[in-house]
């Protein structure tokens, strides 16, 4: 991101520091300059609603300190970051991957986290018995990105096809359980599951059949149009799914038709055990830990499987595909319809969990979450995405306990409104800094042993034509 | 009939905002072959910079003589937006130049919502109303028994924006077919790396790529301010889908097609919610983009893609 890379004059060390020093300082003078020409209207005025009309209000102090802060900050990125790879452009990644450097490291990773999910519950009773339902809440929703990360790496990272409604899926899921339950008073969460799952694969198949001859960025931008179109319809079909009211009243899921209530006939006096609000949501965090572990595993399996390496030749290069006998269209039909089932399955869970949903929880942003999840995971990464998950939604809700940023920025400050711009700058820095991905890269499971000279992250396609 | 052509008028309007955003997304892949997908957030930036010298003009400055203060605003947002532009393209696509085809369009998402949530945090989420500055309009069919009561009317803010876009294309085109700059421009679309072995800077032609768009966006930023008189961070994302729908429309990499496409949208727009319903008036937009892009990929006025091996 050197705003310009200026050649040095050949000549003593000494003199090349100096001018490297001075090089550096320009750049960030250079820097500041345009944050203060970018952030002039927006940070210097603040326009607000007053009594009769607009007011617009000065900030110069706030303005000021943006750019000093752009201009130290640039400063010290170009002398102790930047320095050493000076004349290199930032396009090409310096370093290995985390997991190349450390080959092991991945498959440790994995064992850890995995048990450590497995006991997490009763770690969090145990070691902080006051606020174990806030920890237990917070793992749900991580678990619950993750499934979704999961779902839709199969379709991004393996398969190749950006796809940007995937929170469609995740809708069609919370909603088919919603109104299943809500008009039959016979289905259960675990009853409406595979339906669920079988409808979101249903319209994985229909949202993904028009669309195989598209590819790249066309495909992405009408995905969004389909996701689109499903939550205005769902916003606007008042008398099915309640319009902006959205479904209330879903069932909680029953352990084998146990509830967890107090009184006869629930979990807790069947097992003889003093009734605890804590007991539904271990239940819940093994519920999406379970279903996450089968996302996981059927996605393993899958990748070893002729349909999972077919993917990710397919998003290798999808004329040579072509050309070598793979049916596109039916490789293409699988990832969709498989990706939607998972999303189909993280959406009945949460329409469980919540109780309610209404179409405000399937917007274009939710997609982009998980997306930048899969993406900051390293496309087609299964760990990455669980690092990613946890980073980014774990960081948030950390966000929310940063209470002595208050005294620094005052009392106003409000850390969660950070949120979405800090990810926002994440998918831009890391796709800049590392395109295949911060945690892991996922290379093909097969490929020629012969070493191209052009690596694949860069053969022709990304030329643009 | 009067309805009609009271619709017709509101149509072209609103055509003529999407067109001017659409041409900076066909410029943008005509040349890169990628979807500015920030490009719907920098016609907001320029949206908010208007708004914000429009209130710096009137209430700090007090400036009173409106069309002075329009051209003041118009100018300087142009000036701002593209500098946006000009830096958007510099962080988040330049780098990756040459990186695998995604990469380009998941920094252009993360941009996007950078964008949106800096202005959120800098200016608030609450929507920004103005009150109309420019009133008044000539009335065409005067309301009467014979036009069922319906008074079909030409405002003057609808002549200010279509004026003010037909001036814009008109220059616009000029600048394209006639100065070297926008023969470097042609150039690069056709081919990058015969336009550079024959001295054009093509980062450069890139940039500027960048920055007339932004300009031009700005300008359908401040007409959408003074049109609808209410702005927030979010209004990119929906105007941003429907100006790139129009570009497909029109046949992406084709200037006239932008306009083409844009006037087109801003005519279904109105008329389906003239005559059918307001609620689904966006899925028509999208169900239009996924029909072009699905079954006429070229749009109307481009060129066919042919798929290189």
């Amino acid at each position: 991101m050197a705003v310009s890379s200026a050649k040095f004059p050949s000549g003593a060390k000494g003199h090349q520091e100096e001018s490297k020093f001075a090089h550096a300082l320009r750049d960030a003078l250079i820097a500041a300059f345009l944050a203060g020409v970018l952030s002039f209207f927006f940070i210097g005025f603040r326009t607000d609603i007053a009594p009769g009309g607009l007011s617009v209000r000065m900030r110069w102090t706030a303005w000021i300190t943006a750019v000093v802060i752009v201009f130290v900050g640039r400063l010290l990125l170009n002398l102790f970051v930047f320095g050493r790879s000076w004349s290199g452009s930032s396009t090409k990644p310096k370093s290995a991957p985390l997991a190349e450097r450390l080959p092991d490291l991945g498959k440790w990773l994995l064992r850890a986290f995995f048990v450590f999910a497995l006991v997490l519950p009763f770690v969090a009773m145990y070691f902080f018995p006051g606020r174990d339902r806030q920890f237990i809440d917070i793992a749900i929703l991580i678990m619950t990105y993750v499934m979704l990360g999961w779902g839709l790496n199969i379709v991004v990272g393996l398969a190749g096809l950006l796809d940007l409604g995937y929170v469609a899926f995740y809708a069609v899921g919370a909603y088919s359980f919603a109104l299943l339950s809500t008009h039959f008073e016979f289905i259960g969460f675990w009853t409406a599951l595979p339906l669920a799952g079988m409808l979101a694969a249903g319209w994985g198949l229909v949202l993904g059949f028009p669309v195989l001859r598209l590819r790249g960025d066309y495909l992405a931008i009408v995905t969004l149009a389909f996701g689109e179109i499903i939550r205005v319809v769902l916003l606007n079909w008042y008398d099915f799914t309640g319009g902006p009211n959205g479904i209330s009243g879903i069932p909680k899921p029953t352990f084998f038709g146990l509830e967890f209530a107090r009184g006869e006939g629930s979990f807790a006096s069947f097992f003889g055990i003093p009734y605890s609000p804590i007991h539904r949501f271990v239940y819940l965090y093994y519920i999406i830990f379970l279903l996450a572990l089968i996302t996981n595993i059927v996605t393993m399996r899958l990748r070893a499987l002729p349909i999972g390496r077919a993917w990710e030749a397919l998003r290798e290069d999808e004329i040579a595909c072509r050309s070598l006998g793979i049916n596109t269209r039916n490789t293409k039909l699988t990832a969709f319809a498989i990706g939607a089932m998972f999303g189909g399955f993280a959406g009945s869970f949460f329409a469980t969990r919540q109780g309610f949903i209404s179409p405000e929880s399937f917007t274009f942003i939710e997609s982009a979450i998980i997306l930048a999840i899969v993406v900051l995971g390293g496309l087609g990464s299964q760990i990455g995405v669980v690092i990613a998950a946890i980073v980014m939604i774990g960081g948030t809700e950390a966000l929310r306990n940063l209470g002595f940023l208050t005294y620094i920025f005052g009392p106003g400050f409000d850390p969660v409104q950070y949120r979405m711009l800090l990810f926002g700058l994440a998918m831009v820095i890391i796709m800049v800094w590392k395109p295949r991905g911060f945690v892991t890269t996922r290379e093909p499971t097969v490929a020629l042993k012969e070493k191209k000279r052009i690596g694949a992250d860069l053969v022709a396609q990304g030329e643009g034509h | 009939m009067e309805y009609f052509l009271q619709q017709l008028i509101n149509g072209l309007t609103l055509g003529s905002i999407y067109g001017l955003i659409a041409i900076g997304y066909t410029m943008v892949y005509g040349i890169i072959g990628m979807i500015n997908f920030a490009h719907g957030d920098i016609f907001m930036i320029g949206s908010f910079i208007s708004l914000a010298v429009f209130l710096i003009l009137t209430s700090i400055l007090g400036f009173a003589f409106l069309p002075v203060v329009l051209l003041i605003v118009l100018i300087i947002a142009m000036l701002f937006t593209a500098a946006w532009g000009w830096s958007v393209e510099r962080i988040a696509y330049r780098p990756l130049r040459g990186s695998f085809r995604l990469a380009p369009l998941i920094t252009a998402i993360g941009m996007s919502i950078v964008l949106q949530n800096f202005v959120q945090i800098t200016q608030g989420a609450r929507v920004k109303p103005l009150p109309p500055q420019v009133q008044g309009g000539i009335t065409l069919i005067p309301a009467s028994e014979l036009t069922g009561g319906i008074n079909v009317q030409l405002s003057y803010m609808q002549i200010l924006i279509i004026v003010t876009t037909v001036v814009l294309m008109v220059g616009f085109t000029l600048l394209i077919t006639r100065t070297p700059l926008g023969r470097a421009q042609r150039a690069c679309e056709q081919d990058r790396k015969m336009a550079a072995l024959l001295g054009v800077d093509v980062d450069r032609t890139i940039s500027l790529a960048f920055v007339m768009g932004a300009a031009l966006a700005a300008v359908a930023g401040c007409m959408f301010l003074l049109l609808y008189g209410v702005i927030d961070f979010y209004i990119g994302f929906l105007a941003g889908i429907k100006a790139f729908t129009a570009a497909v429309l029109g046949g992406i990499g084709s200037l006239p097609g932008a306009m083409l496409g844009g006037l087109l949208i801003g005519l279904i727009e109105v008329f389906w919610s003239a005559y059918f319903t307001v609620e689904y008036k966006d899925v028509a937009a999208f169900s239009i983009l996924a029909i072009v892009l699905i079954f006429l990929p070229s749009g109307l006025l481009g060129k066919p893609e042919v798929e290189k091996v």
